[in-house]
């Protein structure tokens, strides 16, 4: 039950995008579609996952000076290695996503869950939380794309439902603040009862 | 606390060169794969093509010359511009042996999605401006900067990159044939935005024309006869089968 609760914290009560706001710049930068946004979510929950369990494996010999450069270091390897192997791989999805992957070395969910939550449990309770938290940014941005999608591009996961254009400012930055923001109202406003 | 940090600098960069040693021939081969599988696209139904590398402005193009019992069918010429919005991107394009554009693939680029990005979707109005034509008897900029081409809604840089690459691809193919000259392009990709006249090369003056074309005669002569040897070995098959001669 207890584990249940972890990852459904990371979706619901910790949601990384709605709720601790962090990672913000893949989030407004990535969304222009749907799939775009689960791309950017699932590649950057592989490298949660990762990242948490080694970083909680090795919490005990870092010493705390020095903690943030060696999570960095981590999780720079792990990016690295994750975009080597889906282009030697899975070349047709490193075609969709290849431009993201080094977008994750800098989002702030990663080494905010590190920091955050890897550095104080087990590895199992950390590995759940990459899930959990994963698994939120991914819904989030996926809800994102998917409504910049459908105002901007006039389409849904690629499925055109109209011809010509959409309001283009939803698919340019513009349009990225504004559904971020109602977004943001709106699931505040839905799941305040269950976050208290 | 240097030893922490020094001793994890050093696993990471391990593991990270150790994926770099596995995954480097399978992603030569996936690069590899891809090309042929883009030339499959591009090109009808053909029995070899023969590569041929040019330079054409710093960049290197190379035209494939597919032939299908004897007869030349088309030319797949793989084509890059550095003028994208994110930088250089690759282009494969497919002319008809009398030089209509007959396809094109988007090899890799790295344009904003959802904008720029749209030029490697099916149906495009960048390609449609294209579709059937000869570039040679088009204006060649986008309707912008005064020329024939659509550009991608709110992604007119790249679509002058676009322009500039398919360009590039129908010069080489001319040069390598020996056609002519090819034509010049007033994308205006190098220049700034609106005016398309001040990109450098503007079709004035037969001189100009006359003196590319000598140019154009003696520079690539070199690089296409040191090209020549390495047909023998990379002849393509259309079915991914490799054809030694």
């Amino acid at each position: 039950m207890n584990r249940l609760k972890i990852i459904l914290s990371g979706i619901v009560k910790n949601n990384p995008t709605f709720v601790l706001l962090l990672g913000m710049c893949p989030t407004l930068g990535t969304t222009t579609s749907a799939v775009n946004g689960a791309g950017m979510g699932a590649a950057t929950m592989a490298v949660l996952i990762l990242s948490n369990v080694v970083i909680s494996l090795v919490k005990n010999i870092i010493p705390s000076k020095v903690r943030i450069p060696a999570y960095i270091v981590i999780i720079a390897a792990f990016v690295t290695i994750v975009e080597l192997c889906m282009k030697a791989y899975l070349p047709d999805l490193y075609k969709t996503l290849g431009v993201f992957i080094p977008l994750i070395v800098v989002n702030c969910i990663i080494l905010g869950r590190a920091e955050g939550f890897a550095a104080k449990n087990g590895v199992l309770d950390s590995a759940l939380d990459g899930v959990g938290t994963g698994l939120g940014f991914t819904l989030s941005l996926t809800v994102i794309g998917a409504v910049r999608e459908m105002l901007g591009s006039g389409a849904i996961f690629g499925q055109r439902f109209i011809s010509g254009d959409g309001m283009l400012i939803f698919v340019l930055a513009p349009g990225a603040f504004l559904v971020l923001g109602y977004l943001m109202v709106l699931f505040n406003k839905s799941t305040s009862k269950l976050r208290s | 606390m240097v030893l922490v940090l020094g001793g994890i600098s050093l696993v990471a960069s391990a593991g990270v060169g150790f994926v770099y040693k596995v995954t480097k021939d399978p992603i030569a081969q996936a690069a590899e794969a891809n090309k042929k599988a883009a030339l499959g696209e591009v090109l009808p139904a053909f029995d070899e093509a023969v590569p041929d590398s040019l330079t054409l402005d710093g960049l290197p193009v190379i035209v494939y010359t597919a032939t299908a019992s004897g007869e030349i069918v088309g030319y797949a010429v793989e084509t890059a511009t550095m003028s994208g919005f994110s930088g250089r991107f690759d282009l494969m394009v497919g002319f008809e042996p009398d030089g209509r554009v007959r396809a094109v693939k988007v090899l890799q680029h790295a344009e904003t999605p959802g904008l720029g990005s749209k030029m490697a979707d099916a149906g495009n109005v960048l390609f449609a401006s294209f579709d059937g034509r000869n570039p040679g008897e088009m204006n060649l900029a986008v309707r912008k900067d005064g020329g024939d081409v659509d550009a991608l809604t709110a992604a007119t840089i790249t679509s002058r990159a676009y322009v500039d690459a398919v360009a590039r691809a129908f010069n080489a193919m001319m040069e390598s044939n020996g056609l002519g000259t090819g034509v010049d392009a007033a994308t205006g990709a190098t220049a700034q935005a609106g005016t398309g006249s001040t990109a450098p090369s503007v079709t004035d003056s037969t001189d100009t024309t006359a003196q590319a074309a000598s140019e154009a005669a003696t520079a690539p002569t070199k690089t296409t006869e040191s090209a020549r040897p390495q047909i023998v070995s990379c002849s393509i098959a259309n079915d991914g089968k490799e054809t030694k001669k």
